[in-house]
């Protein structure tokens, strides 16, 4: 044993080495290499007839995306995804900024807890609980039973783009499912932002003769939008690829991903469905350039 | 936009906002919860009808959700004990030594979980099926690893920085060789580590269902049973109960786990 | 010296382009409490770390008790070293601490845990076994990491630095207790510090390092008194270094010589001229009062300044500080001097 552990002793590079040979073995050839097949995936097509995968380089399925149903995935996943981000950064504002400014350490330690419990409990759960909340028989249309908001409803619901079938199959239930669900990782980047904003800074503010709003829009907001910004990377980019959602609470239009889903399936398209899914990955990508340069990644 | 206040407290409107952001949170778990002991058989009607605890017993009768949940926790121990491995592996390298392309590594173990899930799922599949391996139970596996392994890595990682690396020289020095050293010495001081990192990589994989649904064959892990009822509604009221369960299950874990990572605020023998 | 605990041949350490340690030659006796001084980089740790086996030389060879260990791992050395962080195993009690070195060699447990109780009785620290390190103070926990290290009669003890983070008093009386034991044990123990007050304190000899390389090796007296090379006049004591001509006007030749401050006489005015003395005449330009001791800058009339130190015997504050200013001759005995080379 000794010898054996003299040997390694005195070769510090090989151990390294045999350390991660394995990890990364499993991560350069599993992941890496089942990312690396999708690209050239993407590059295939789908031969109609067949209904086989033909290995030619080809650019005629990247082609496909442009027709206007596909665009339209697009549209209506990008849309989505920036609607929840506005909303979900005003709904946390507030609560951000009181557990940044105005909670003492201890409640701060709770309420930190309070907003990230929700994301210890099932994600898929989460989702249900607003197919639950949105039915037809639900505690929603109790509500709005309640205050005789019947009609103002019906009138959402026919709104093309927003409204469906139900509140739980409609675009605006997705909107609401999507909002609860990454609330949580908008509310932190900001808080950590906010609580960076030194007292002295607003006390200077107002010294200065500004009033509380002004301080706000001026002193602020600018200094938490960082943190806004670390936070919409995620409300995006899980918003531009998540299926679950979709097919839960949505309608017949699908979201991109459910195109990567249907058409890996039963078509077994995958050509079609690795362009798809190489959408939402170069928009990540340049978003996180974009967030980069607006200083997020201080803010995580 | 919310009016503030000069002093210390907040106003009142940023407080209801707070509150009211505070509310969204948390009602909609607790709505579930409730839901579990409806009387309601085919819908989700409000006000509940009625109260019973029969929807429970239930439950436990239904062998596919028993097969469900089996599969899940076995999918969830071995793809734990994977990211155990290979975590902790990584985090010994990359504390050790600054080689190059160190911080490549992190990155790459982070991949998995910074790109969306359909962006993983879709990739295995796609790479196990032009390599005609048949989707099974070990291809859940294979997935599930990928990115629970950061999880691992991350804790012993900043466990093993948080150690005094004078430790395992003193191990040597009084005599105690490699493996010695890492039994007696190495292993105690990233235990706690290996637990909170090896319980959050269990909730993680218990939870998946992107993933999943793209590496498995006909498998169905519980997650996998009640995204099918989400998209059609069968048996409700038992999926209610499923769904009470598996808040729990998802949360223990997690709970436990932020408790002993706080609770080494860490005993340094040797720190002055 | 005949079979000296440590020998160095020849052994340098590079990191690169950089010489932490330079050719260096050294043999410590057996049974020495010897130190090892200098700057932080000067290269003292490094020749520490060499023998106890963390770094390989890149060139030489160490021989412990003429056996040549320089490819040897650290555990199958016998020498055990004092850590500058104590290195105590936070999750084992101060028991298992202390017989560590025991377990590991496989000593039964009857036999580990009287050994054990002997040890902290040395250290002082009785019935304290069943602590963990987290409830000790920092002296104490460095009297474990002696106990620990101590316990397994090596044949070489290394102290990395062990009493810096210990505040004055705390560390002087470690520095005697330290000795005490050495004495006591008998085992060579080498020592590595950047405090000049406790390498002379404590050490049978002292190896003064500078830059990768041994300026010189003696007995704290010869290494204060008869400084070999203008770095260790300077770091060890105050350097009061005369050369060039103001060194030919005074002690007839130009070669740079030292003389320490306590050793300097102050007398007013005009001087005696003596056999055994030299002397020469200055300008008092400043003086500070130290509570024990007096420390005048002389301005020399020949060129050059001299520190000099006088104990305040029957001096008060006010006295003194009316020196400013005052013409002043300086004088001191020729055998105090030590010509400096470098």
């Amino acid at each position: 044993m000794n010898r054996l552990s003299a040997f390694f002793f005195q070769r510090p590079k090989l151990v390294t080495f045999l350390l991660l040979a394995l990890p990364m073995l499993y991560m350069l050839v599993v992941y890496l290499g089942s990312l690396f097949s999708l690209l050239i995936n993407s590059f295939y097509y789908l031969e109609e007839f067949t209904g086989l995968v033909v290995k030619e380089f080809t650019l005629s399925t990247y082609a496909q995306l442009l027709k206007p149903t596909n665009l339209g995935i697009f549209r209506r996943t990008a849309g989505m995804a920036m609607a929840v981000t506005i909303m979900d950064a005003v709904i946390a504002f507030p609560l951000a900024y009181y557990i940044a400014k105005f909670a003492s350490p201890r409640l701060r330690t709770y309420l930190y807890i309070a907003v990230t419990l929700p994301l210890w409990s099932s994600y898929l759960v989460r989702v249900y609980a607003w197919k639950l909340i949105l039915s037809k028989e639900g505690i929603l249309s109790w509500f709005v039973d309640l205050f005789h908001l019947n009609p103002a409803l019906d009138w959402v619901l026919s709104i093309p783009g927003i409204g469906g079938s139900s509140l739980s199959l409609s675009p605006l239930g997705m909107f609401i499912a999507f909002c609860y669900i990454w609330l949580p990782y908008m509310i932190v980047p900001i808080q950590t932002a906010l609580e960076r904003v030194p007292k002295s800074l607003l006390e200077a503010s107002s010294d200065l003769g500004a009033k509380p709003a002004q301080t706000f829009r001026n002193v602020i907001l600018p200094l938490a939008f960082p943190g806004v910004v670390a936070g919409s990377i995620f409300t995006f980019s899980l918003t531009m690829g998540d299926f679950i959602v979709p097919q839960s609470l949505g309608t017949s239009r699908f979201f991109i991903g459910q195109a990567v889903y249907s058409h890996q399936g039963t078509s077994g398209n995958i050509p079609l469905a690795a362009a798809f899914t190489m959408g939402p990955v170069v928009i990540m990508i340049v978003y996180l350039l974009i967030a980069r340069k607006l200083g997020a990644f201080d803010a995580l | 936009m919310p009016s503030k206040s000069q002093g210390d407290k907040a106003s009142l409107g940023l407080t209801l906002g707070a509150i009211g952001t505070l509310l969204f949170l948390h009602v909609p778990m607790w709505i579930i919860f409730l839901y579990s002991f409806t009387t309601d058989e085919a819908t989700y009607t409000f006000p509940l009808p009625g109260f019973t605890t029969k929807w429970f017993g239930e439950a436990l009768k239904r062998t596919d959700l028993w097969d469900a949940l089996t599969l899940s926790l076995k999918v969830a121990t071995l793809s734990t004990f994977a990211a155990l491995i290979l975590g902790t592996l990584a985090a010994a390298a990359v504390y050790r030594s600054n080689f190059f392309g160190r911080d490549a590594v992190s990155f790459l173990l982070v991949l998995p979980i910074a790109l969306p899930g359909i962006v993983t799922g879709i990739a295995l599949r796609s790479a196990i099926g032009s390599l005609q391996i048949p989707f099974s139970f070990w291809t859940i596996i294979i997935g599930h690893a990928t990115f629970c392994v950061v999880v691992v890595y991350n804790n012993v990682l900043a466990r093993f920085r948080r150690m005094s690396a004078s430790q395992i020289e003193a191990s040597m020095d009084l005599g105690a060789n490699s493996f010695q050293t890492f039994r007696y010495v190495v292993l105690p001081n990233i235990g706690t580590a290996l637990l909170a990192g090896g319980m959050l990589a269990f909730a993680l994989s218990f939870d998946e269902v992107i993933v999943t649904t793209f590496t498995a064959g006909q498998q169905n892990t519980l997650p996998i049973w009640i995204f099918s009822q989400l998209v059609r509604p069968r048996d409700r009221p038992v999926t209610n109960v499923v769904a009470t369960i598996v808040i729990l299950i998802t949360f223990l874990p997690i709970f436990f786990a932020q408790k002993i990572s706080a609770e080494s605020s860490d005993t340094e023998g040797g720190s002055k | 010296m005949t079979n000296p605990a440590i020998r160095f041949e020849k052994v340098s350490r590079h990191f690169g382009e950089v010489k932490a340690v330079d050719a260096v030659d050294l043999e410590i006796g057996d049974g020495e409490f010897f130190s090892m001084l200098g700057p932080s980089g000067s290269g003292k740790t490094t020749c520490l770390r060499m023998i106890a086996g963390f770094d390989r030389p890149t060139s030489g060879q160490i021989f412990l008790y003429g056996q040549e260990v320089s490819s040897l791992p650290p555990f199958e050395r016998d020498v055990n070293t004092v850590f500058q962080d104590y290195a105590l195993f936070p999750h084992m009690t101060i028991d298992d601490n202390v017989a560590y070195g025991l377990m590991i060699k496989g000593v039964p447990k009857a036999e580990r845990t009287k050994r054990v109780n002997d040890m902290l009785d040395l250290v002082q620290l009785p019935g304290f076994g069943h602590r963990k390190p987290s409830q000790l103070s920092g002296g104490q926990r460095q009297r474990v990491a002696l106990a620990r290290a101590l316990i397994n009669h090596p044949k070489v003890l290394l102290l990395d630095e062990p009493l810096g983070a210990l505040d004055l008093k705390l560390r002087q009386q470690m520095q005697v207790e330290l000795k005490s034991i050495q004495q006591r044990v008998g085992i060579t123990f080498i020592f590595v510090t950047h405090d000049q007050e406790e390498a002379l304190t404590m050490s049978d000899r002292i190896a003064v390092f500078n830059q990768g390389k041994i300026e010189q090796i003696g007995t704290p007296s010869e290494v204060y008194e008869k400084p070999a090379t203008s770095f260790v006049a300077g770091f060890v004591g105050t350097s009061n270094l005369i050369s060039g001509e103001v060194a030919k006007r005074i002690t007839g030749s130009d070669k740079t010589f030292s003389i320490r401050p306590e050793k300097i006489y102050l007398g007013p005015g005009a001087d005696k001229p003596s056999e055994n003395k030299y002397s020469a005449t200055g300008t008092v330009r400043d003086v500070i009062y130290l509570g024990l001791y007096t420390r005048y800058l002389v301005d020399l009339e020949d060129g050059g300044d001299l520190v000099v130190i006088e104990q305040n015997l029957k001096t008060t504050s006010m006295d003194v500080l009316k020196a400013r200013g005052q013409k002043v001759c300086l004088s001191w005995e020729k055998d105090h001097i030590s010509r400096v080379g470098g």
